[in-house]
């Protein structure tokens, strides 16, 4: 997008009108389902617009690190396939792919959402890894936004299987070990284009965006995780305004996740 | 002896059979293999006398001699502007066509359309190994400022602009709104925030709705109905 | 096996239930979502477009280029690292062969269409769901076909020839089963991928191949019913 343009595209905000005819602070009608995927532990498909995603979650067994030895490890991957847009190349992931992986993965492990000491089969011997991986079929932006709530919505739906005292895993059998999570934290990414904040941007929004803000939540009160992202720097107001908008839109995205 | 398996407007998918027999000729879209006449796509038929042939139903724009189209700078050379034409194949604008001025090599170019303008161009010369050439210089050939580009199909393009434009100025007239769709499936709009909107709504249900009858009266009444909520 | 029915109850000629869908992914040039049983591919299509690098152009026509990938949660145990595999190669190009004798790229010289197809869960057949969500793809984009290609796997279990192996059946009782993947190009009549894992005589091989033909066709019928139907806008045509 030219400047000409992208001033056309400012007016266009400036009037709060969206292409898709939402205001800047609206988001996407979100459809949230689990148990979609029959070979993952734990999954969830997201549809917002025209944007789908798929969250899949895998257990596998392993030695603990040597700094934690009994506590499992829970790792976020984004994958931004090709499949999915024509500005996404295969090959080796690209910053594009590992920030919202690590920003989602923060925000899981920050939460303390899941206690990795649960995850301990033996002390010094086994653990258990939760591995997340996102991916979007059908990409029209906000990965941070509808990738969190894919992450945590296939949490939630996870059944683990039954592991033995080796650490073996017994896929077909289901396991006792209950993930309980003692939050639900939710990332909602605030953009700025030139002075005007909106929510849940396509990708187009997205690519004309000065800056984002993803701020992970707890509640209605607690932030856990943050990130700054986009080539401009934000004023401690817009700061302030980013982060209250964060709150009121994660308010109505907490429907869906407590419908799981 | 012949016998046509098909009607007008019917969707086919590819290997599908058309028709048996000899009588029939095999138009594009369509081939004929032994006495039989095959869609070589997923297409939309159209019967022209004794001739069937199958216009796709979607597929990225071909270049093609002659075409309006709508292109973005990609890059700036010593003799002329490269430009994406959302095609496989890129267009180069030489010196000569850019402008009526007189364009003296080594001069800054820029002036004229820099990295990133979209510019209404028309195809003078393609190639068969497809080397695209193209001209700036002619009626309603121009930079575009502002506005917004979206994309459309290529192939659902002559729907969108009508018989001698006849589905576009509906549009255009209805909302106020300044249109230019080039045949490469790029199109750029400006009008007031929501009647843009709405345009992009009307574009895209003849996009939907481009293979069924009825649609410019459709059209009007969705844009009748929306010009009636306005009063 | 004591009777003639197999573990899912299935007849030996029977395939799992098939859903099939075009135009879904609208970001790319052509797309669809092939699933049969519980293993379900997803194909994206994009070109022709520039190819890159440029020595691999071909002057007269365009080239077609397969991926196929498993997502990371779509093996029926562990977690499958993303990125490179030898496997995934093998079945991209396989893929690609399979499908190329059905496109016609002649009007895209130095272009290339990519095929991306991502199998997001997999119980056995993996490669022909792939084909088969590729090929409806390929035609979804506009891409010039001659034919659809539909793609199944045939094998024997006992002393009965099935058709359509799901991810128990490839290990019964403890034995490898022979897995025979098939792509069909059905005007022609002709075979456009065929790979074998597991001992079959002369016979009993021919005797597959004989048998996997109908499937196959009524697998293409289904793939050219679901690229037409994505039409049904319920307006009047």
């Amino acid at each position: 997008m030219n400047q000409s343009m992208k001033n056309h595209l400012k007016e266009s905000l400036e009037q709060d009108v969206r292409v898709d005819g939402r205001t800047r602070h609206e988001h996407r009608d979100v459809d949230v389902e689990t148990g979609v995927i029959s070979t993952a532990e734990g999954s969830a498909r997201v549809t917002a617009g025209d944007a789908e995603l798929l969250a899949g979650v895998k257990i596998e067994s392993r030695e603990p690190y040597p700094d934690s030895p009994d506590e499992g490890s829970i790792m976020v991957n984004v994958e931004l396939l090709s499949m999915s847009h024509k500005d996404f190349e295969s090959g080796r992931p690209g910053i594009e792919s590992i920030e919202p992986s690590r920003v989602i993965d923060r925000g899981l492990r920050e939460s303390g959402a899941i206690d990795l000491k649960s995850l301990c089969i033996e002390e010094g011997e086994t653990v258990l890894g939760i591995s997340i991986d996102i991916v979007p079929l059908n990409y029209d932006g906000n990965i941070y936004g509808l990738g969190g709530l894919a992450a945590l919505a296939a949490v939630k739906d996870l059944t683990m299987p039954a592991v033995d005292d080796n650490g073996n895993i017994d896929w077909d059998e289901e396991g006792d070990l209950d993930v309980d999570l003692a939050h639900d934290p939710l990332p909602v990414t605030v953009y700025k284009i030139d002075d005007l904040l909106l929510i849940d941007p396509t990708r187009e929004e997205e690519q004309a965006a000065d800056a984002r803000l993803t701020v992970t939540t707890l509640d209605d009160e607690r932030v856990c995780s943050l990130q700054k992202g986009g080539d401009a720097p934000i004023s401690d107001d817009e700061f302030n305004e980013m982060i209250d908008l964060a709150f009121d839109t994660t308010e109505s995205l907490r429907d869906n996740i407590d419908a799981i | 002896m012949g016998t046509i398996l098909v009607e007008e407007k019917d969707i086919v998918a590819p290997g599908e059979t058309l028709a048996e027999g000899m009588d029939y000729i095999p138009g594009k879209g369509t081939f004929r293999d032994d006495d039989e006449i095959i869609s070589k796509g997923l297409s939309l038929i159209n019967i022209d006398g004794s001739v069937i042939k199958g216009i796709p139903m979607n597929g990225r724009y071909v270049p093609q001699e002659g075409d309006r189209v709508i292109g973005r700078v990609k890059d700036i050379l010593m003799s002329g502007w490269k430009i994406d034409i959302n095609s496989a194949y890129d267009s180069m604008l030489p010196l000569k066509d850019a402008s009526h001025d007189y364009i003296e090599k080594g001069s800054d170019l820029t002036r004229y359309f820099d990295l990133g303008d979209y510019v209404a161009v028309k195809i003078t010369s393609v190639s068969t190994q497809k080397i695209v050439d193209i001209t700036a210089k002619g009626q309603g050939l121009q930079k575009l400022e502002g506005g917004r580009i979206i994309e459309v199909n290529p192939q659902k393009v002559p729907r969108i602009i009508g018989s001698r434009g006849s589905m576009i100025s509906i549009i255009k007239k209805a909302l106020d709104c300044n249109i230019f769709v080039g045949q490469n499936g790029y199109a750029w709009l400006n009008a007031e925030p929501e009647n843009e909107v709405k345009a992009i709504q009307a574009i895209r249900r003849i996009e939907r709705e481009a293979h069924t009858n009825g649609l410019t009266e459709r059209i009007s009444d969705m844009l009748d109905h929306d010009q009636g909520d306005e009063s | 096996m004591t009777n003639s029915l197999r573990p899912d109850g299935r007849k030996p000629h029977e395939m799992r239930p098939i859903e099939a869908d075009a135009g879904l992914i609208d970001q790319a040039d052509g797309s669809a979502r092939f699933k049969i049983g519980d293993t379900e591919a997803y194909a994206s299509v994009y070109g022709p477009q520039e190819l890159h690098p440029r020595h691999k152009q071909d002057p007269k026509q365009g080239k077609l280029r397969c991926e196929y990938n498993m997502l990371p949660f779509a093996g029926d145990g562990s977690r499958v690292r993303p990125g490179f595999s030898r496997r995934g190669e093998e079945i991209s190009h396989v893929t690609t062969k399979a499908l190329e004798p059905a496109v016609d790229l002649s009007e895209y010289p130095n272009a290339v269409v990519d095929v991306h197809i991502e199998l997001t869960q997999t119980d056995a057949g993996s490669r022909c769901a792939g084909i088969c969500a590729g090929s409806m793809a390929l035609a979804d984009a506009g891409i010039p076909m001659t034919d659809i290609v539909p793609a199944v796997s045939a094998g024997k279990i006992d002393d009965t020839i099935v058709v359509d192996l799901n991810g128990e059946e490839e290990h019964l009782g403890g034995n490898e089963t022979p897995d025979l993947p098939v792509a069909l190009i059905p005007r022609d009549e002709t075979f456009s991928l065929m790979q074998l894992d597991g001992i079959l005589t002369r016979d009993d091989l021919k005797e597959c191949v004989e048998t996997v033909k109908p499937a196959l066709l009524d697998i293409a019928e289904k793939q050219q019913e679901a690229l037409r139907s994505q039409y049904d806008t319920g307006v009047e045509s």
